[in-house]
């Protein structure tokens, strides 16, 4: 039982570092925020998203020397 | 009860950390076990976290749990996120943790392995460290404003321009100096060229699954990509065996640096998603992977360090670069110690993750330590070879001579044992033709790495370490290469813009192509002329890099202790004014030196001079004449750009002393822009 735990911490970290869960935070926050307000902003599909989540990390210094 | 424990605790930490420091100083044996180095790294990081570091956040900067973080405030899903103190950290580390660390440390071993060392824990905890945090504490307090733009809004106009300009300068040295240690890795190395041309490939397919095959499966995607580059290992090793297709692998310089410059060029300006991307994904687990194994490697096998503590070449007349071991030193091993460049990703995508205040410590604080570890392991490894062997490896052909018997005589004359069959049995070993003259550091860190994972993990294979050490080196080398084009491209359609509204565009095709190819030839003049220079180039590029950096960490501490000395903690502003202090006067004198000094290996004009007066005389080889030109050219144009980078310092420096000046004596300074207050109401992340 504990080591199940921890395997799912480590997954979940893992997951979450490398933005591999990315488009279920999206979801998320996309309920949160947007779900119930009026006209709301079209909701992406998983490639959609990720794509656009892809171009938008790679616009600035995100790497050093 | 509990509280005298805790400081027995911290007590002992302290006297093990002094004599371990006290030991690595003191030693003068034959060798030095690496222990001793984890050790007096481990206890100096502990007590600076633990009391330097909570000084500051609580005495210096007034940090504030109870106040809304940007993340909190503009928590829009996509970069204003807060985020869970643990994934900042990993994602912080993995910006500011690239190849300078593992070479800088490298280079600076020819002055013996004790300045590099004390300066790598010194400078991080007392410097860079602080630089990081304070940026990112400032920058938090700004909605996450850029270093340029809390210049500008701090100092003034001037403080911003120079800010900006010194970045893009910094960058276009930096991706040239790196693209060289590659070019120096593959030089007639059919094993390791072939291994990086495939990383190519391999970071297209990764592109290609992560967009279209099963889209934002990132963890999937690189799984795949790591096995893949695993495997392109092996294969060079078979194609190495192939007579065929070894000769299509087996270049000099030159192509393979032109080679570096289609590729840079074309990582620019292609989409994102299909090579940049995957490769920085493949990249980051690399280096995250093999930093923990070369950890563990080290632990386990506990190597001897060989260097002595301190060589003769602290007077200057180093091998692999000229110069004495004060200011060069500290110019050297600028990444691991205190390194500008951080302050630009503790100015950009941190700050905007930050879910609580109290966080700034250990992301700032604690990742810098962490990148010092990193510097200090690369000690580690060029220092347990053989000092002959070190020196073999590093020293370019224009020092000690062309063929084996020469440059093996030149070293043993320097009182370090080596002969020529140790060093082609060594080749052999690591699958190469031969490692004399491989300038640059990371052929040597590779030989290094090689001897430590594979008497931790099994010696016979030898060869596969080498170039698996290499191919990583080469992949987060090669990431920083694109990824630096690509933010000088956008810099520059930035400034351009200013001209012309059309080329500021950064999704116009044609201003693209433009500005990513001004960039590119920026870089790629520096790398072909260090590799047609016969003293191997590093020796030119790397204190000039070292100099751009550490300029950069003087605008960062600048823009810091005018922020402290505006907002009335003068008494404090010491924190930040110190290492800038001392990042002055080393990037000064050395900068001075670099352009008055009379010794041709040191003095740009110098070398300039003395080699126009051998051509006139004709005392070069055709050879040597053919190129003297270009590199007469280039001494002078690497002299004005020394000049360009201590001007650019000073003015930032006395813009600040202005600043502060005229807040202390009540006259109207720009105000300090810090967000107003707002109370968090975010729970645990």
């Amino acid at each position: 039982m504990k080591l199940m735990h921890w395997w799912h911490v480590c997954r979940d970290f893992v997951r979450r570092l490398s933005g591999d869960d990315a488009y279920e935070r999206y979801l998320e926050h996309y309920e949160a925020m947007h779900a119930t307000t009026l006209n709301p902003p079209p909701k992406l599909s998983r490639k959609e998203f990720f794509s656009y989540w892809q171009e938008t990390k790679w616009d600035g210094v995100n790497r050093c020397c | 009860m509990n509280k005298i424990l805790k400081n027995f605790i911290w007590l002992a930490i302290a006297i093990i950390g002094a004599g371990a420091v006290g030991g690595i100083a003191l030693n003068r044996g034959e060798s030095i076990n690496a222990m001793w180095f984890v050790t007096a790294a481990f206890c100096v990081y502990a007590i600076a976290y633990r009391f330097y570091s909570a000084w500051i956040a609580t005495k210096v900067l007034l940090v504030d749990e109870t106040r809304a973080t940007p993340a909190e405030r503009l928590n829009n899903g996509r970069d204003y996120v807060p985020t869970n103190r643990w994934i900042v950290f990993g994602h912080h580390f993995a910006a500011i943790a690239g190849p300078g660390p593992l070479i800088g440390p490298t280079l600076a071993a020819q002055f013996g392995y004790l300045p590099g060392t004390l300066w790598i824990l010194i400078g991080a905890v007392l410097g860079g460290a602080v630089q990081d945090m304070v940026t990112l504490f400032l920058s938090t307090r700004r909605n996450g404003r850029s270093l340029g733009q809390m210049a500008r809004d701090e100092l003034g106009p001037i403080g911003g321009i120079a800010a900006l300009i010194g970045t893009l300068a910094i960058m276009i040295i930096l991706i040239a100096v790196l693209g060289l240690v590659v070019v120096n890795a593959m030089k007639h190395s059919p094993w390791a060229t072939s291994t990086v041309a495939a990383t190519i490939p391999i970071a297209v397919i990764v592109g290609l699954y992560m967009r279209n095959i099963r889209p934002g499966n990132v963890l999937e995607a690189s799984l795949l990509g790591v096995v893949l580059l695993l495997l392109a290992v092996a294969a060079g090793g078979w194609i190495d065996h192939q007579p065929g297709l070894r000769t299509l692998f087996d270049h000099d310089g030159l192509p393979l640096v032109i080679g570096v410059i289609v590729y840079g060029f074309a990582a620019a300006i292609l989409p994102v998603w299909l090579l940049l991307a995957p490769r920085d994904y493949l990249s980051t687990f690399m280096k995250l992977g093999t930093i923990m194994l070369l950890a563990v490697a080290i632990i386990i096998m506990q190597p001897e360090v060989k260097m002595p503590a301190v060589t003769q070449f602290i007077d200057g007349s180093g091998p692999i670069f000229g110069g004495a071991l004060f200011p060069f030193v500290f110019i050297t091993v600028a990444c691991g110690a205190i390194s500008g460049f951080h302050a630009l990703i503790s100015s950009g995508t941190t700050p905007k993750l930050l879910a609580n205040e109290r966080d700034i410590r250990m992301i700032g604080y604690g990742s810098m330590l962490l990148e010092s570890f990193v510097a200090i392991m690369a000690m580690i490894a060029a220092t347990v070879l053989d000092p002959g062997v070190f020196f073999a490896i590093n020293s370019p052909a224009g020092v000690v001579g062309r063929d084996a018997a020469t440059a093996v005589a030149t070293i043993n004359s320097w009182g370090y044992a080596v002969t020529v069959e140790q060093m082609e049995n060594l080749a052999r070993q690591m699958g190469e033709t031969t490692l004399f003259a491989r300038t640059g550091g990371a052929p040597s860190l590779a030989v290094g790495m090689a001897s430590i994972f594979s008497s931790a993990f099994g010696q016979s294979m030898l060869s596969f370490w080498y170039h698996f050490a290499i191919m990583f080196e080469a992949v987060f080398i090669l990431t920083t290469l694109d990824a630096g084009t690509r933010v000088g491209r956008f810099m520059l359609q930035d400034i351009l813009g200013n001209f012309s509204r059309k080329l500021g565009e950064t999704s116009w095709y044609p201003s693209v192509i433009f500005s990513s190819a001004l960039v590119v030839a920026g870089w790629g003049y520096f790398l072909y002329i260090g590799v047609i220079d016969p003293n191997g180039g590093v020796n030119i590029l790397w204190p000039l890099f070292g100099i751009a950096n550490q300029m950069l960490a003087a605008i960062a501490l600048c823009v810091g202790t005018a922020i402290l000395v505006k907002s009335g903690r003068l008494k404090y502003a010491w924190v930040t004014g110190l290492p800038l202090l001392w990042l002055v006067v080393v990037t000064t004198t050395a900068a001075w030196q670099k352009i008055f000094s009379p010794d041709v290996r040191i003095g740009f004009y110098a070398a300039a001079n003395d080699m126009a007066a051998r051509l006139a005389a004709g005392t070069l080889t055709p050879e040597q004449a053919r190129v003297a030109p270009q590199l007469i050219f280039n001494q002078q144009l690497d002299a004005w750009l020394t000049m360009f980078f201590i001007a650019v310092l000073w003015i930032v420096i006395l813009d600040m002393l202005r600043v502060s000046y005229r807040h202390l004596a009540g006259k109207p300074v720009p105000n300090v822009s810090e967000t107003p207050y707002e109370a968090s109401r975010l729970g645990k992340v």
